[in-house]
């Protein structure tokens, strides 16, 4: 038994290259793809869960979900007054509200002086504020982080997730989501 | 001067293997014969110009110099030595370094001492180790100065991510490491073995020690990290499935099949092509790994932008090296003779068994963690963890270690099952004994942690029978390495079974005079009070815990707070009995006052890591037995040739 | 979302990613963090046994959706202790843990289960180790001696 026999050649020696392949394939794409590193909602399209929140604050009602049946479109901020991104998108949701956005806020895991100061600094676009301690609301509609900004259909239905703080340049895409949510 | 002379010296190293790559491919056409000799001193020298660039990149790490970039960005005056040490390598371009340096030194060392390996074969070998360092040469000088200056000094160093201010974790990549690019030291044996179609013994021989010294790295480095996960992270768990824990397995499970098919190769001149294909994956995975690992390609959410460029990079290198590899396979593992054939039920039988279940599992592990890639071309965001990881690995792995008990007591060739029935019987009736026992005692716990418990005390058992009507005196040490190594694989498994089926919990806001119960453990918190160390303030908590009323013992778990950089780390601390570990915790202040405290007693729990470092301790008999041996036959030749020469003389 | 890739913080992670192997699985240290005392069961076990063991068995397989691999039972992050009140308290009212995992799911999309969901674009992982099997068999096809007494001479 000492023969050495020789191979017939084999597609099988091509199969390490080939999944090699594969792999390079794969990663390559993987490289340029553009970078998508947010969790989206998978909510959107659903009716918001039931929920009712107390107010966050002395001068702002708390924030339900009666709140958005009533039949026009509005902004859901979640937010809070520890995130630093929150304090840089204030001005662009005061231009929002300027324009006749009815902006309810809900706040995540805040104290209601905290807040106050918050507001007092920032400015404060919104018409109501539910505090959300224990992220139920957060959790309840898929959002991952503060702040994200949902579109609410006037029967209370998620129209549109906005990931991360609004900038200016934002401020004609959530108006026609807006209008979109508003036919 | 320093960062210019270690700059200088590296140029020149990367001139010098530009030059061993060219004097090999000339020494191996014909009539390039003149080139033969400049080879080995090619790559010795290119070893020693590089060590001596990495000790200029220590000392100015140990010096802090701040006119130096990458000491300013990655180092502080006020470290302890260690971690100025550390800091070496714990960043970007130090680590390339360190890896070139590891792999140059390697090309120096099998220049220096491989004797067996036909000279073509040897020569193509280095070739190769030179082909493969160019490249790692272009990306350390091209995209990675790690000698770089600023146009003036900073005042002072940013400092070392207080992750990484952690002696084992400061230890721990550089095993890795060593790991890695020993690794491809068996690649560059492979490319020569197929470049010089030269795949046998000889080449197997040569090749088998270094893939069990890169092994042995690789054991302790990744038991060492998943000890350190488990004490830093602070909520008891040491293996997560995480794409990183993985990109550090792949490398290791191909290692170690490569090892079991380089010895039916050695031993038998069998699985020529299946052990020069391992000899590529091997080192495939660890650039993999390290690819995967840079690029931030799998970190998935929220993770920060990791150099693209350097991925980049790497993913060329890969392309190159890997695809090329696979490539001259392809032209050349047809013509490789298959060598001596074996029946089913033999040594080599098991050891393919072996193959094909680690393999297996490698492939689940790649497939596992590349799977979220793949979907995201379909548009879907998943997760792969531990659900899908522990039990389809299992599917390969428990049926490798219940084979483990039998292969070793198998003749090469073949043999007969009746030979060998009384031996299996004993870890037969372990395994089956301690199934029972767990079912009956311990009713209530999942599935695969009962397995794991019976196979892992099957296995303790069953590594030791080949030890069985042996003479132990004049046992090789390699065979005690395997049978070590195998019963470290079975206490580490049963380690791992029994953390998994028998830990407690125990959660709770604590008063400083409380007392909590943790198993058979009792929990008293007695003080927390402030503390200070080198580069950290710590609030550290005094918790004394006793065993079923036995003499209490101090704890002292902390949250530290790191001031250069800025950060925080829970420190957890532990108390290790024979039977089992206490972990404790101590998380943030309630509004009420109380303490957050969190303890685990996870019974045996230590046979985990101490099941890894015995699987080094067998690598290390293995590696002596093996170079004892070799060091033997030369000094026997030696005497043979001084003989002849002597008897020349004399005529 | 929060964006802290200022330069410092950047270096941070790159530097525990190359530094280390195995960084990745540590907790993100969150540069601005809330002031809030944890949720009630975000730290607090529930009183009865099995019912702690379910929620713990769910809670290793649900993934933290603030930090880098990591499940919500091995986390730090206040969000990850806010999804631990959640199963807890869903369990504690009787709920199934594949209920609640679904409830996630439904929000969040496969991304937040670590257990594999039964999915088309997840039958291709099932069927992976059946596809090694047959591929290792396909290749050993033929290679050993059929017959033991030929010994080949």
């Amino acid at each position: 038994m000492t023969e050495a026999v020789a191979k017939r050649p084999s597609l099988a020696m091509w199969l390490p290259l080939a999944l090699f392949g594969a792999f390079f394939v794969l990663v390559i794409w993987g490289l340029v793809r553009p970078a998508d590193r947010e969790v989206a909602s998978a909510f959107i399209g659903k009716p918001l869960p039931q929920f009712a929140l107390e107010a966050a604050t002395q001068d702002r009602p708390g924030l339900s979900t009666a709140d958005f049946k009533t039949g026009k479109p509005k902004l859901l901020n979640v937010f809070a007054s520890w995130c630093v991104p929150c304090a840089v998108e204030a001005p662009t949701l005061d231009a929002l509200a300027k324009r006749g956005v009815d902006i309810q806020g809900v706040a995540i895991r805040d104290r209601s002086e905290d807040l106050a100061r918050f507001l007092a600094t920032n400015g404060n676009p919104f018409t109501r504020i539910g505090k959300d301690d224990v992220s139920q609301v957060q959790v309840g509609i898929g959002s991952s982080g503060v702040p994200e900004t949902f579109v609410i259909d006037g029967n209370g239905v998620i129209r549109y997730q906005h990931i991360g703080e609004i900038r200016p340049e934002d401020i004609d895409l959530i108006l026609r989501k807006l209008a979109e949510a508003g036919q | 001067m320093i960062a210019e002379l270690g700059l200088a010296v590296l140029w020149m190293a990367a001139a010098l293997a530009a030059l061993q790559l060219f004097a090999g491919v000339v020494a191996l056409r014909p009539g390039g014969a003149a080139m033969t000799g400049l080879v080995r001193p090619l790559a010795i020298m290119q070893g020693v110009l590089v060590a001596i660039s990495f000790l200029a990149l220590i000392d100015l790490f140990l010096e802090t110099d701040l006119t130096v970039k990458l000491v300013a960005e990655n180092s502080h005056s006020m470290k302890p030595f260690i971690f100025k040490l550390a800091g070496t390598w714990g960043n970007h371009e130090g680590s390339m370094l360190l890896w070139v340096t590891i792999m140059a030194m390697s090309g120096g060392i099998v220049a220096l001492v491989e004797k067996r390996l036909r000279e073509d074969t040897l020569i193509a070998t280095l070739a190769g180790q030179a082909f493969v360092s160019l490249g790692f040469y272009a990306f350390l000088l091209l995209s990675s100065n790690p000698f770089e200056r600023l146009p003036e000094a900073v005042p002072e160093g940013a400092g070392l991510n207080p992750l990484l201010q952690d002696i084992g974790l400061a230890f721990h990549p550089p095993t890795l490491y060593v790991g890695y690019v020993g690794l491809s030291v068996a690649f560059s044996f492979a490319i020569g073995a197929l470049v010089t179609r030269d795949v046998g013994p000889a080449f197997a021989r040569a090749m088998r020690p270094w893939v069990l010294g890169a092994w042995i790295f690789l054991t302790i480095g990744i038991t060492a990290g998943s000890y350190w996960a488990y004490y830093t992270l602070g909520w008891g768990g040491w293996w997560f499935w995480d794409p990183v824990e993985n990109a550090s397995l792949m490398p290791w499970l191909a290692a170690t099949a490569l090892l079991h098919s380089a010895s039916v190769l050695a031993s038998r001149n069998a699985l020529r092509a299946w052990t020069v294909m391992l000899g590529v994956i091997a080192f495939s995975m660890s650039m993999v790994g390290t690819f995967l690992v840079r690029s931030g390609i799998l970190t998935s959410v929220h993770a920060f932008a990791v150099d693209p460029e350097r991925g980049s990079f790497i993913l060329a290198l890969l392309a190159i090296y890997i695809g090329g590899a696979m490539a001259l396979f392809g032209f050349r593992a047809s013509t490789v003779t298959e060598g001596e054939r074996f029946s089913l039920f033999s040594r080599e039988g098991s050891l393919v068994f072996n193959n094909v279940m680690l393999c297996g599992t490698l492939a689940i592990v790649l497939l596992g963690t590349l799977y979220p890639l793949m979907t995201e071309a379909f548009d879907a965001k998943v997760s792969v963890g531990p659900p899908y990881f522990n039990p389809v690995s299992a599917i390969f792995v428990i049926p490798m270690m219940l084979m483990m008990s039998v292969g070793p007591l198998l003749r090469w060739r073949k043999d007969k099952p009746g030979r060998i029935t009384a031996v299996v019987a004993i870890p037969a009736l372990v395994t089956a004994l301690a199934l029972l026992a767990v079912v009956v005692f311990a009713p209530g716990i999942r599935i695969l942690p009962i397995i794991g418990i019976a196979v892992g005390a099957g296995l303790a058992v069953g590594s030791w029978m080949p030890l069985k009507g042996r003479n132990l005196r004049r046992t090789p040490l390699s065979v005690y390495g395997m049978v070590v190594a195998h019963f470290g694989i079975g206490v580490a498994l049963l380690g791992a079974a029994s953390e998994s089926a028998f830990s407690t919990e125990r959660l709770a806001a604590m008063n400083v005079g409380d007392t909590q119960q943790v198993g058979p453990i009792t929990v008293k918190l007695l003080s927390i009070a402030p503390v200070a160390g080198p580069n950290w303030t710590a609030l550290d908590a005094t918790v004394t815990a006793s065993y079923k009323d036995g003499a209490p013992v101090t704890l002292h778990p902390q949250a530290r707070t790191f001031s250069s950089p800025p950060g925080e780390r829970t420190e957890s601390a532990l108390h290790t009995r024979w039977n089992g570990q206490l972990y404790a915790v101590l998380g943030k202040e309630g509004d009420d006052g109380r303490w957050q405290m969190r303890f685990w007693w996870k019974p045996f729990v230590p046979l985990l890591w101490l099941g890894g470092l015995l699987v080094a301790l067998g690598g290390i008999l293995s590696l002596l037995g093996r170079v004892a041996h070799d060091v033997r036959r030369l000094r026997a030749e030696g005497k043979i040739a001084y003989r002849k020469a002597r008897l020349e003389n004399l005529k | 979302m929060m964006d802290f890739a200022t330069s410092a913080w950047a270096r941070f992670f790159v530097l525990a990613l190359v530094g280390s192997l195995m960084v990745a699985a540590a907790t993100r240290p969150a540069l601005a963090q809330d002031l809030l005392p944890p949720a009630p069961y975000a730290y607090k076990q529930l009183e009865e046994p099995a019912l702690e063991a379910k929620a713990q068995a769910l809670m290793e397989t649900l993934r933290c959706l603030k930090c880098q691999s990591q499940a919500i039972s091995d986390s730090d992050a206040p969000m990850a202790g806010d999804m631990r009140h959640q199963v807890r308290t869903r369990i504690a009212a009787g709920e199934e843990p594949e209920a609640i995992r679904t409830w996630l799911v439904e929000r969040y999309g496969d991304y937040v289960s670590y257990a594999p969901q039964n999915k088309p674009i997840m039958w291709p992982l099932f069927a992976a180790p059946l596809v090694i099997l047959l591929l290792a068999a396909l290749l050993l096809r033929g290679r050993f001696r059929r017959d033991p007494k030929d010994s080949g001479k």
